[in-house]
């Protein structure tokens, strides 16, 4: 571990009293040099924040230049410009920055001041009490003293409590975003103190490791006087920012403070990255200094050789240069040059940079601003953290989504179980749930009148009145139904982290309610009449374990909703001992909570020994606790030990009375998920110490679980464990909860002769399988009865990694896996994680938008799959690849065998494509445009890729990647299951890095953090995981849903507004600069200018400044309901259809042409006349203004009141400042002096006359090109448009029409969405092979194709033909739109696939009918194919399974998927 | 023009939620206000440009410019215009001789006379210009060479001018006024015109040296340092290194027209845009009488030749124009706009065509019902 060596001592030879530390005598703290608690986020000072943001503002490559050019003007020789008048822009574009950054810094500040002011009660030592003090003022050392619902100051090591635990709970939400409350401990040492602690009496040295950012761990050594050592872990800091809850007082010591706290160093600014628009702009800022430099140049020699024809005559209008010298041709052009880059200087455009950064500013603002983006129930909208890449969301190709939370709701319901083997279908349970999926569609409908819900009393469970109730509030709070409701229910359940009503409500399955009451009714009267508990049958025992397992086997809190955040003190008080077992109490249950007069010295002992089992700190010593355990085998006849209520009490009005009133606070929903499920059958958790657990049972009352190590769940098991003391045998159990593939393996292998374990396990098994067919979350619950010496044995074992230094974590892990073997299956449960509002839909249009979405997530894969189902992500039409692999060998030859399927596949449908080429029109759907990827195209079809963690792990292999990727990209969807954050990182890197494509990642929880940091653009989901992914993201939804409207509309906004500015930009500045060039031709290349230059340097910066920005603002292609319904015209941004490299250049040649116009129609109506320089300059000047904004005209596609406005108040200003200027000094302003020169052109009617005819003249090309364009080649965008001209009501028949087919299995798309242009396929055959890394020849002929079946276009598509004939702007109509004339059928145009292709494969493919491994009874009528390989078998055993058969059918009747049957089969198919 | 609709999306959907909840939410919410602004609805025109929509728009321009264009061109061929070099660049030209001897240091002047003859009378005001070709007067450093201030009478620019005037700012000690090149540069060639009387008598023609200049040039731009008189005020100044005489000699006839306020002097600061340029010299005012300003028939142009231009392959002319509403003749602007009216009108058939053949579905998409 290197983090032990880079431990800094924190010598806090803290206050060691005077008496023993002289050295100390007097000073406050002898912590002094360590820094102090003020934070300063600020950048700068008042003195530095001159040079430091100039600093700063020069790292910016274009400012440097800028700078460079201004200061150029200064060289006597070249100055082109009066110097001073150049530095303006330079200065007006790096003081905009400045104010900008001076702002922001000010806030900052204001918020330190704000923080830094806050109080907190410090130690002083020398008044010895706690005082008042800013936080700024708090020193490492210090001590604090900390009430409730404080905010913490620092780092603080918890070193009193006042909770009688020692417990301290705080809550982390503004750190991580987490609402749960977190439980501290004291520090081990100071754990004793039954008195106040008092800081004189404190010496010890805290030893710890350097200040890091990693909340979740800390590592470090207290060192007492006596040389003793105890182990300091995350669970006794407390970390700033945090709030105390549930504690009255606290008393801690500083261990980092200020900038070296956790939330400080966590806390790191707002991400910078830049967009792939803007990578592409600069490559071609950078041909704007190449064709400077030309331009330079070429006017440089021109000079150069005017200058030569004189030769020595010299002519009056050749100046000297200033000192008389005469200067030599090659001289003043070389001087020349220097000049003419100043002159030229606008070409590279100096308020681009600042105008791209205003624009995105203001997207940003909309898109915060948008009400479609807001969440009502969480009051919260999107969050664009990033601010400079909202035009990426416009170009994306692929979206990683996380599943959970993110796909889903991430509230888990507790739905269905089995216990024993036995299904307790919960239908009751089912119902509601399923009522509360109705409501909330009826809530919806209802929501304008603002009704009442009607009541509904359809459930019919004993529970119905209080669930009904329940409903109201559940209403309000998902849905955003009105907000002062969704407020209360939140303030409502603000308390309790995942407790929404329907998460809490179980309702019980009566059969499995009987069976528990008569099994604790049992155990109440055994109990009673003192017989040992292992009479009870094994049925009954598993039941009351199951529940007790449920209730236990987690990390829950437990508080009251009435003193929130209060813990419910259960004391012993309340009871009366059992007086038979007050000896057996004295020793197992901790003496404080006895009723404290028979605390003995003995139980102290015990007391420090239970609490090193019971967590994971270290113990101080192994033996005590061994000791103990001797003892206990001596006390062992104590059987029937009860620390519970005596049967008279009534538990059941108790239980009455408690319900509802607990609230759990868990710190993943599904553990709440299962406490409140397991309360429902009356098996409530009543309270949980560190060491204690407490369970109230129907009849039994009130159970003392002796809690001996938790052993915490982490991602590696997939599993966690309680080791408790049972009280009712005293058997020391182990509890285990966790995911059924790692617990089914460790299930012990039923003896010989018990049949009946046997059928149990295979039982259980199947109903997972049933389970996760369902979409459920499925959980194993076991029990392992220990004894005594296995115990032990064990103990020792793990003592040791507890107190291990080096290498912990792993010591831990080992003894954990020792531990849970030969596991005892109680049985199994199925959460329901439901979906999202809308996630089904919203990934239908966001494919429909040409995105290919991967689903990574760390769920086992039936689950996933039908999740994936669930959300339309898996069709059932989709032909179903599953990849499951044992071995690299295995994996290797699985992708290989894909790939040539994928290609068998194209060559069936090639044979096929003449006979279907009727069907292009109707096909294109699936192809997917990859023009902008460099590898070959591959063509997405119907086919969906599953695969799990472990096969990924292979495919994800240097060696194997390129296969998995031609493999997964011509998949139209993939879903990758128990993957792993690193893994989900993985891919997203590698389809980035390979694919060389745009990527998404979306996902809420930590896990997601690594993909979300990968991605081009990542989304956090601000869900329920708390906010890492949040802090990690770009932007961070609400909802899922929202990613649809982001994307489609506002990516697609930004994207086309961006990318239209960024040319108009080059564009612009290219027109002006090059009407000068032109002169240079009539000037001697003497680098004169004949606009003057004051307009010269403020046009860019003022005369054109306003209505591109508001273009670039606010210009809609499209209108926002048309792109959502149409999300098809997404494409144009993936395909960068706005921006390309060649439209650059296009818009270069532009130009050049209209300045040529500008420059020479001027010319030739001024040509030989008395017109002087700036009087001809200056009509040239409001020509090429002219010009320029009617361009921005034509290529505004909204013209709403503010682009009226913004191009008059240009067109005022220009005259203005030109009419003012031009008045204002008769003598100033050399060399122009532009005097009355303005007022003087305003009475020529020439002037009139060539403002006229100039724009129109340079303008017709393109206004001509795109009237052709919108004619003759429309893109689906400029469709889109159209439809949004359509009135109101039109449109939204048309839009409407095709929501209904989206609706529609069959067909996904409505028919005019042809649109989409057909990609013409050009296959490189070469590439193909070289990625494929395949032989074929197939591949060859291999054609883009897709599995839509002829016979699948009838009902619905008839259906459709039947509306178009309704509606007068039919679909068909449009669909016949000419271009699609203009596509023939290339060879390689997709074809849609006729049922032949399912022939061919058949004959290409060996075909089995039945196949053990079906994935989903959902897809009972798809084709499923089946890759299987056996590992021993490699080279011959890869099968594609046509499987058609049923699957496995609820009633269980069919293929027996027993587990160990299984395995069998396994081995033959290797199905994982 | 193009076809368009004000397209005020509906509103009434969408503000349910915000109206009805207004009062309720005392609390601060983040929810986004409702306004057009905001949500980005506001009413807009949608035009989309394709040949239907657009073709009007070429006819219309095609057919306003073409009249246009006719009536510039008609206006300018009524413009009459006579134009004579008198250079000397061939041996038979009278200033042959003045041409190829003369040069910036010569002290006397050279004297040649041009005899044309015009054919048409000119009515109205005659404009009588020199031209000038091949001379840069808008070259980048020459342009510069000037100082605002001391034309403007400024005492002190007058003593001390601005750097921009180098190298001809100082001779010695004295300063150059006016300095800098452009002045130093001064077109002094005279000319004097005499009509040809049908007898053979020599009739000088009035030749108007005053208002050639702009009326801001010379009463606000320029104007003489202030002094007793002219020679006082200029004291201690020295004339430009090309000229014969002081700047306040100009104009030996009219007191008023000289120092910095000579109208000539005035024409040539004004620095021409184009290497061949014009700039007025004289106005021959209309005649009281019924006869024309200057009758068809023989004239003589007296030169007095001080402008060399050979050295640097330059031309001198002498123009007589009369002037319309839209200045001298050039007939390019009346073509331009014939021209570019009739690509209009051109693109707007092949647009016309275009629609007729490719566009009649989409246009039908417009028009609903």
């Amino acid at each position: 571990m290197s983090a032990v060596s880079k431990r800094v001592s924190i010598t806090t030879c803290l206050a060691l009293s005077p008496a023993y530390c002289p050295i100390c005598t007097g000073e406050e703290n002898p912590n002094r040099h360590y820094v102090n608690n003020k934070i300063k986020t600020t950048k700068y000072t008042l003195l530095s924040f001159l040079p430091k943001n100039l600093f700063e503002q020069f790292h910016r490559f274009a400012n440097v230049y800028f700078v460079f050019i201004a200061l150029l003007n200064f060289v006597p020789v070249v100055n082109a410009f009066q110097p001073e008048l150049a530095l303006a822009p330079v200065v007006f574009i790096l003081s905009v920055t400045a104010i900008k950054d001076l702002w922001e810094d000010y806030r900052r500040h204001r918020s330190d001041k704000e923080i830094n002011h806050m109080d907190c009660l410090v130690y002083s030592r020398l008044e010895k009490r706690y005082m008042e003090k800013y936080w700024k003022e708090v020193r490492v050392g210090d001590f604090i003293r900390l009430r409730c619902n404080e905010i913490l100051p620092a780092d603080v090591l918890l070193l009193s409590s006042s909770d009688p635990d020692r417990l301290c709970h705080i809550e982390t939400a503004t750190l991580d975003g987490e609402t749960n409350l977190k439980q501290r401990q004291v520090v081990r040492s100071f754990y004793d103190l039954d008195c106040e602690f008092d800081p004189l009496k404190y010496n010890s040295i805290i030893e710890c490791e350097k200040p890091n950012n990693d909340l979740n761990r800390f590592r470090g050594y207290i060192i007492h006087r006596s040389g003793r050592r105890d182990a300091l872990s995350k669970d006794n800091l407390l970390l700033r920012g945090c709030t105390i809850r549930n504690t009255e007082e606290a008393v801690g010591i500083v261990i980092y403070a200020g900038h070296e706290t956790k939330a400080m160093l966590n806390n790191n600014g707002p991400r910078y990255k830049r967009s792939k628009l803007e990578r592409q702009m600069n490559v071609d800022v950078f041909w704007c200094v190449i064709i400077l430099l030309v331009m330079c140049l070429f006017t440089a020699v021109g000079h150069g050789l005017w200058m030569f024809q004189y030769g020595d005559k010299r002519p009056v209008f050749d100046v000297l240069s200033p000192d008389g010298r005469d200067l030599s041709p090659i001289m003043s052009a070389i001087y020349l040059f220097l000049t003419m880059i100043i002159v030229f200087q606008v070409l590279i455009p100096i308020s681009l940079f600042v105008s791209i950064e205003i624009v995105k500013i203001c997207q940003v603002y909309f898109i915060h601003q948008d009400l479609d983006l807001y969440d009502e129930e969480t009051d919260s909208h999107l969050q664009c953290r990033a601010l400079n890449i909202t035009e990426d969301l416009g170009q994306m190709q692929y979206i990683f989504s996380d599943k959970t939370g993110t796909l889903t709701e991430n509230k888990m319901v507790f739905r269905r179980c089995t216990v024993a083997g036995v299904e307790y279908s919960h239908d009751a349970n089912a119902r509601r749930i399923a009522m509360y999926q109705e409501m909330d569609s009826e809530e919806e409908e209802c929501m304008s009148h603002g009704g009442t819900l009607p009541r509904r009393d359809s459930v019919t469970s004993y529970q119905s009145a209080h669930v009904v109730l329940r409903s109201h509030s559940t209403k309000s709070h998902r849905r955003t139904g009105s907000r002062a409701e969704a407020k209360r229910a939140s303030i409502l359940s603000k308390h309790t982290a995942f407790s929404s009503p329907m998460e809490k409500d179980v309702t019980p399955d009566p059969q499995l309610l009987d069976k528990v009451n008569e099994c604790s009714s049992q155990m109440d009267f055994m109990r009673l009449h003192r017989q040992p508990m292992s009479q009870l049958t094994s049925d009954l025992a598993d039941i009351i374990d199951f529940f007790i397992a449920l209730t236990i086997c987690n990390t829950v809190v437990v508080s009251s909703p009435n003193q929130p955040r209060h813990k419910v003190r259960m004391r012993f008080e309340l009871k009366s001992p059992v007086k038979t077992i007050e000896d057996f109490i004295k020793r197992f249950t901790p003496s404080r909570l006895t009723s404290g007069s028979n605390s003995s010295s003995s139980s102290s002992l015990n007391r420090s020994s239970n609490r090193g089992c019971s967590s994971l700190l270290s113990s101080p010593s192994a033996d005590s606790t061994l000791t103990k355990l001797n003892e206990e085998q001596f006390s062992g006849s104590l059987e029937h030990t009860f620390s519970a209520v005596p049967p008279s009490y009534d538990g059941k009005t108790s239980s009455n009375l408690e319900e509802g009133e607990l609230r759990y606070e868990a710190e993943s929903p599904d553990e709440a998920a299962l406490v409140y499920a397991a309360r429902a059958y009356k098996c409530s958790l009543v309270e949980r110490l560190p060491d204690q657990v407490t369970v109230e049972l129907p009849h039994l009352g009130k159970l003392n679980f002796e809690l001996l190590h938790t052993l915490g769940f982490d991602s590696t098991r997939k599993r966690m464990s309680v080791v408790v003391r049972h009280p009712l045998t005293d058997q020391i159990t182990v509890y285990t909860k966790g995911a059924d593939s790692v617990i089914m393996d460790l299930i012990k292998p039923p003896d010989t002769g018990r049949k009946t374990l046997k059928k149990i396990v295979c039982r259980t098994q199947n109903y997972l399988n049933l389970y996760a067919a369902d979409g459920l979350r499925t959980l194993c619950i076991a029990r392992k009865v220990l004894s005594k010496e296995e115990y032990a044995c064990w103990l020792q074992h793990h003592l040791q990694a507890e107190t291990a230094i080096q290498g912990r974590e792993e010591l831990l892990f080992e003894s954990a896996l020792r531990l849970e073997t030969n596991l005892h299956l109680l049985g199994a449960t199925g959460i329901e994680d439901r979906l999202q509002d809308g996630v089904p839909e919203t990934i239908a249009s966001l494919r429909k938008a040409g995105l290919q979405i991967w689903v990574l997530t760390g769920d086992k894969q039936e689950t996933a799959v039908n999740i994936a189902y669930a959300c339309k992500l898996l069709d059932p039409e989709e032909e179903i690849l599953t990849l499951n692999a044992d071995s690299q060998e295995a994996c290797a030859l699985l992708l290989e065998e894909s790939l040539h399927y994928i290609q068998a596949k194209f060559l069936c449908s090639s044979g096929d494509q003449t006979t279907n080429a009727f069907h292009s029109n109707f096909a294109p759907v699936e192809t997917y445009p990859f023009s902008s990827s460099h590898i070959s195209p591959f063509s997405v079809h119907r086919l969906g890729l599953v695969i799990d963690g472990r096969t990924l792990a292979y495919a994800l292999d240097k060696s194997l990647e390129d296969k998995f990727l031609a493999v997964a990209r011509s998949c139209r969807s993939v879903l990758c299951c128990r993957s792993t954050p690193l893994q989900k990182s993985m891919v997203v890197k590698l389809v980035r890095n390979k694919l060389k494509v745009m990527t998404l990642a979306i996902g809420d929880g930590a896990n997601d953090v690594s993909m979300i940091q990968v991605a081009d653009v990542g989304v956090g989901i601000s869900g329920q995981e708390g906010m890492q992914a949040v802090m990690a993201s770009d932007f961070a939804l609400p909802r899922f849903r929202y990613l649809q409207k982001l994307l489609l509309v506002h990516g697609h906004w930004c994207y086309s507004r961006l990318a239209n500015m960024i040319l108009y930009f080059f564009y612009k500045n290219a027109m002006f600069v090059s009407l000068i060039f032109w002169y240079q031709f009539y000037c001697g290349f003497s680098g004169s200018a004949m606009v003057d230059q004051w307009y010269l340097i403020f046009f860019n910066l003022m005369f054109s400044a306003f209505p591109q920005l508001i273009t670039g603002t606010l210009d809609k292609d499209v209108s926002a309901e048309t792109l959502q319904r149409l999300p098809q015209l997404y494409m144009s941004g993936q395909n960068s259809e706005e921006y390309k490299p060649y439209m650059f250049w296009m818009n270069m040649i532009d130009a050049f042409y209209q300045s040529l116009a500008c420059f020479f129609i001027p010319y030739f109506a001024y040509a030989d006349s008395d017109v002087d320089l700036f009087t001809w300059g200056t009509p040239i000047t409001t020509i090429a203004l002219l010009t320029i904004l009617v361009q921005l005209g034509i290529e505004t596609k909204t013209w709403t009141w503010v682009n009226w406005l913004s191009i008059a108040f240009s067109v005022a200003l220009f005259f203005t400042v030109a009419l003012c200027y031009n008045a204002s000094c008769p003598t100033c302003y050399s060399p122009s002096n532009p005097y009355w020169t303005m007022q003087k052109l305003l009475q020529d009617p020439l002037f009139y006359l060539l403002c006229t005819i100039t724009p129109i003249a340079a303008l017709l090309p393109r206004y001509f090109y795109r009237a052709c364009q919108g004619t003759l080649f429309p893109n689906p965008v400029r469709v889109g448009r159209q439809l949004d001209k359509l009135p109101a009501d039109t449109r939204r028949n048309i839009l409407g029409l095709s929501r209904v087919t989206v609706g529609s299995p069959l067909r996904a798309e409505p028919p005019f969405l042809s649109l989409n242009k057909l990609s013409p396929e050009s296959w490189n055959n070469k590439d193909q092979r070289s990625i494929a890394g395949s032989k074929t020849s197939q591949a060859k002929q291999a054609a883009a194709s897709q599995t839509e079946e002829k016979g699948q276009i009838s009902p619905p598509a008839r259906m459709e033909k039947h509306f178009s004939d309704l509606f007068p702007l039919a679909p068909s109509e449009l669909d016949a739109l000419p271009y699609t004339k203009n596509d023939p059928p290339l060879p390689g145009t997709p074809q849609p696939p006729s049922a032949k292709d399912s022939e061919c494969f058949r004959r290409t493919l060996q075909l089995s009918d039945q196949s053990v491994n079906v994935s989903t009874p959902l897809v009972s009528q798809t084709d499923s194919i089946q890759l299987n390989l056996a590992p021993d078998r490699a080279s011959e055993c890869v099968r594609f399974r046509r499987s058609s058969e049923t699957g496995l059918r609820p009633d269980g009747t069919v293929q027996p998927a027993c587990r160990t049957a299984q395995q069998e089969e396994q081995s033959l198919h290797t199905a994982l | 023009m193009m076809a368009s609709s004000y397209n005020a999306k509906d509103e009434d959907g969408h503000h349910s939620g915000s109206v009805s909840h207004g009062g309720a939410g005392t609390a601060k919410s983040k929810k986004p206000d409702n306004t057009a602004f905001k949500q980005q609805r506001l009413p807009a025109w949608q035009p989309i440009l394709t040949a239907g929509t657009v073709l009007p728009a070429f006819f219309v321009i095609g057919l306003i410019f073409i009249p246009i264009g006719i009536g510039l061109y008609v206006t300018s061929n009524n413009i009459k215009e006579f134009e004579i070099d008198y250079t000397g660049v061939n041996v038979d030209s009278p200033c042959y001789t003045c041409a190829n001897n003369f040069s910036w240091n010569s002290t006397t002047s050279c004297s040649c006379t041009v005899n044309f003859t015009l054919e048409q009378p000119f009515e109205n005001n005659v404009y009588m210009y020199y031209g000038l070709s091949n001379f840069y007067q808008n070259h980048r450093r020459y342009v510069k060479s000037r100082d605002d201030r001391q034309l403007n009478g400024d005492a002190t620019a007058l003593k001390d001018p601005s750097n921009d005037c180098e190298p001809y700012r100082k001779i010695g000690v004295e300063t150059i006024a006016p300095c800098g090149a452009i002045a130093n540069s001064l077109f002094n060639d005279s000319l004097e015109l005499y009509y040809v009387e049908p007898s053979g008598a020599l009739n000088a023609v009035p030749l108007a040296k005053k208002g050639i200049a702009w009326w801001t040039d010379r009463n606000v731009k320029f104007r003489n340092p202030a002094g007793v008189d002219l020679p006082t005020a200029f004291k201690g100044t020295a004339k430009p290194v090309n000229w014969r005489k002081p700047v306040y000699e100009l104009d030996p006839s009219d007191p008023d027209n000289n120092g910095f306020i000579n109208e000539d002097f005035i024409v040539w600061m004004r620095t021409a845009a184009l290497p061949t340029f014009r700039k007025l010299y004289r106005i021959i005012h209309k005649n009281q009488s019924s006869t024309s300003t200057l009758p068809s028939g023989r004239y003589v142009l007296n030169i007095t030749y001080n402008y060399p231009v050979l050295s640097f392959d330059g031309r001198k002319r002498m123009i007589l124009s009369t002037i319309s509403w839209m200045g001298g003749k050039n007939p390019f602007l009346g073509i331009a706009y014939i021209t570019v009216g009739s690509i209009c009108f051109f693109l707007g058939v092949v647009l016309l065509i275009i629609h007729h053949k490719y566009d009649t579905r989409s246009n039908s998409a417009d028009i609903p019902n």
